[in-house]
């Protein structure tokens, strides 16, 4: 199986998910259905060989799934339906497989206090590692050199926004008026 | 930590599971920031995290508990003191010539301390985006609280 293929099954499974999110009825399901179509975005990155970007997509969609579930499910109480056996087995299958995923990724890891990325490998040791990244940033990490050396003016930009974004909020959610 | 009052946030499985593992997931997040240069990840990644962590312990011990430790205005400050610091080390840059110019050592490749000012900038966005994001959660909680 190539990796294209793998992608157009993840895709199919996202679009997938991102129906079901609107056509569901309880919202809690629907807000569930958008955690797996960022999970499954961020298996995207990582099979397209851009593991910063499925770190920060994974964690960013974490975020953004608590502030959703205390926005839409403050008071809604979770109705247990009946099919209460159908529910426990279907949870014990998930978790047996999550289980032996686990652990036969485990073993595939490279072995402890080996710092060479594998994606930029050819990079650094064949590429044009050896001209231009290593002796002009000293870094080992590509896109960290891009993001923060080379193109750091970007970086400068989007942190100014995030800072307008959360001066924003404070302003508008001030709970406490300023006295005279 | 001391429990004040028990009724507040989640039950005690969650908050004895907290209590083990809040510490880990601070410690990842300032590993994916001070690897930001060797290993995939950096300081946006690194700074949720670690804003995810002080979020951990507002679901699971009530938002009185943190509040009374790190109010919005000490956040507020430090997000601020982030944004500084990346302007500082933008502006450093003049010394050597441009805006941005890695003007510190650059150190052996692999190594910690390599990669000349990528190390202190992925901090100061460490600071800048963990303790902002973690305002802006804050203050919406204030605010729905304050509502009711």
């Amino acid at each position: 199986m190539t990796v294209e293929t793998i992608i157009s099954f993840l895709i199919f499974l996202m679009i997938l998910s991102a129906i079901i999110a609107v056509e569901l009825k309880d919202l809690l399901s629907s807000v569930v259905s958008i955690g797996a179509v960022g999970v499954i975005l961020s298996l995207t990155f990582l099979l397209l060989q851009a593991p910063d970007l499925a770190i920060v997509q994974l964690v960013v969609e974490i975020l953004a799934l608590i502030i959703l579930i205390r926005a839409t499910v403050t008071r809604d109480s979770v109705n247990y339906s009946q099919r209460e056996i159908f529910v426990k087995v279907v949870t014990m299958i998930g978790v047996f497989v999550f289980l032996f995923s686990l652990v036969s990724v485990i073993k595939l890891l490279p072995p402890f206090g080996e710092p060479k990325l594998k994606v930029a490998n050819y990079y650094i040791t064949e590429g044009l590692g050896i001209k231009n990244n290593i002796s002009e940033t000293g870094a080992a990490n590509i896109v960290s050199s891009i993001i923060l050396d080379y193109r750091a003016y970007d970086t400068l930009g989007e942190a100014t926004v995030l800072f307008c974004a959360v001066l924003g909020v404070l302003a508008v959610m001030r709970t406490v008026g300023r006295k005279k | 930590m001391k429990e004040k009052n028990n009724n507040s946030g989640m039950t005690l499985i969650v908050k004895t599971v907290t209590r083990l593992t809040v510490g880990l997931i601070m410690l990842y997040g300032l590993y994916i920031t001070f690897h930001g240069h060797l290993t995939p990840g950096g300081g946006f990644a690194g700074g949720v995290i670690l804003a995810l962590s002080f979020i951990h312990l507002i679901l699971a011990f009530g938002k009185d508990f943190i509040i009374e430790k790190i109010s919005e205005k000490i956040t507020s400050v430090f997000e601020s003191i982030g944004a500084v610091l990346f302007l500082t080390i933008a502006v450093s840059g003049f010394l050597g010539g441009y805006f941005f110019k890695n003007i510190y050592g650059k150190g052996v490749p692999f190594n910690l301390f390599s990669g000349g000012i990528i190390l202190p900038c992925n901090l100061s966005i460490m600071l800048k985006v963990g303790l902002g994001l973690f305002c802006a959660f804050l203050t919406l909680l204030l605010f729905i609280s304050s509502k009711e």
